[in-house]
């Protein structure tokens, strides 16, 4: 099957920045994908890209099987939600009538919903939204489109945590219902996280991890304990970060710990934590990090 | 509600297992769906597909085309008899070693193992 979304050595240069640096990635159909990385790392550019909204410097980029550049076809089947979208100057009920007749799978009936949900006032000019509204509009019109690719960048600009739950549950919900292809960048992973099915780190241009969210769970460790009984039995495994307090040895091990070297780390009386995705994530965007890429070929 | 250790779908597969074998879920009693549970969880539903493929590749549950995934029969049976295989492992080879580290001889820690949980009646062996 041809992915849904396919780049090639995509680069985007700026004068004399190089803002995307040959990326090379496969986004599989009907998944729920995270974007992940620091501010400016790219993110938001790659999206923009794949919206057709700005051009590649070089590379390929293919969107349902077609270039997204001037294709009406590719584009309606395409929404692209991002952190302060931009609204026209019209009332909130007619913004989501116009969206109405772009996408053709657009779902008036969940639109309704989602305004009632996040508690939008239909008569009220989009103008005179809370920042947060004008983010839970995006949200309302992303989710209703049913696009086939839904492409959302940090969707949440003014959101409580309350609403953000909210958009995580009618995204899911929605989802369950209607499979899509959703590449969702966001920088709080944590709440994310068990979301994704796949998960691609940019840093600096370029991707440092691509893999499945499963892969990487559980794929690193902070070992702490004795540093003689660290030092054993870290032994050649590769190793992240290590920090050192008096008689204490703290030692992140790029390896997932199977139940054998778990017994052993108890015999050797060691703490063994598994690291969550965000802080694999500050690690594997701390430093090009070749470790964080082998273990997850 | 999950850890960040173990993949989810492992976590899922040994959450199902755990009400299968508390009997909480009964056998030829039908499992809550990966949508169901990726809702409930709050997962990709693909995970917790992936979580009640675990299952029926042990035979545990079984798939009822068009209608859902049911307990199998005898998979109480079958994790409780697990559980006692990895009894000697998982709780008793830690527990002496503690006691060991700590200086708590044999009778000492068989007296502990007759005293302990008076609370449901004590050891019944």
């Amino acid at each position: 099957m041809t992915p849904t979304i396919s780049i090639t050595g995509l680069t985007r240069r700026y004068r004399h920045q190089t803002v995307l640096d040959d990326i090379t990635l496969d986004i599989e159909g009907d998944c729920i994908s995270g974007l992940l990385g620091r501010n400016g790392a790219g993110k938001t550019t790659l999206m923009r890209i794949l919206a057709a909204q700005e051009f590649p410097s070089a590379g390929q980029v293919r969107v349902l099987g077609g270039n997204p550049v001037e294709s009406e076809a590719v584009l309606r089947r395409t929404i692209f939600i991002r952190e302060d979208q931009a609204f026209p100057d019209i009332k909130v009920r007619d913004a989501v009538r116009v969206a109405s007749w772009f996408y053709p799978h657009w779902s008036g009936e969940l639109a309704e919903t989602l305004l009632s949900d996040f508690d939008l006032p239909p008569n009220r000019n989009i103008k005179k939204l809370s920042r947060g509204m004008r983010a839970a509009l995006g949200i309302v019109m992303g989710l209703a489109a049913r696009a086939e690719v839904t492409l959302f960048d940090e969707p949440y600009a003014g959101l409580d945590a309350v609403a953000r739950q909210l958009f995580y549950d009618r995204l899911l919900a929605d989802y369950v219902e209607h499979p899509r292809t959703v590449l969702l960048s966001t920088h709080l992973i944590d709440e994310v996280a068990d979301l994704l099915e796949k998960v691609v780190v940019i840093d600096h241009g370029r991707i440092v991890l691509d893999a499945a969210a499963d892969d990487v769970r559980g794929s690193a460790a902070t070992v702490s304990g004795s540093p003689a009984a660290v030092t054993e039995f870290v032994g050649g495994r590769p190793i992240l970060d290590s920090r050192t307090m008096a008689s204490q040895e703290s030692v992140v091990v790029v390896q997932s710990l199977n139940d054998f070297d778990r017994a052993r780390a108890r015999d050797l009386h060691l703490r063994v934590v598994p690291l969550s995705l965000q802080q694999l994530v500050v690690h594997a965007a701390d430093r090009s990090l070749e470790n964080v890429k082998e273990m997850s070929a | 509600m999950l850890d960040d250790g173990a993949p989810i779908f492992s976590q899922i597969a040994e959450s199902l297992a755990e009400q299968i074998a508390e009997g909480a879920l009964v056998e030829g009693e039908r499992v809550s769906s990966s949508n169901e549970l990726a809702a409930y969880y709050r997962i990709n539903p693909a995970t917790a597909a992936k979580g009640l493929n675990v299952l029926i590749d042990d035979g545990l549950l079984e798939k009822r085309r068009g209608i859902g995934m049911f307990v199998a029969a005898g998979a109480r049976e079958r994790l409780l008899e697990d559980r006692r295989r990895r009894f000697a492992e998982r709780y008793v080879e830690p527990l002496v070693a503690e006691a060991n580290r700590l200086g708590i001889d044999a009778e000492a820690l068989v007296a502990l193992i007759r005293e302990s949980d008076q609370s449901q009646g004590g050891i019944k062996v």
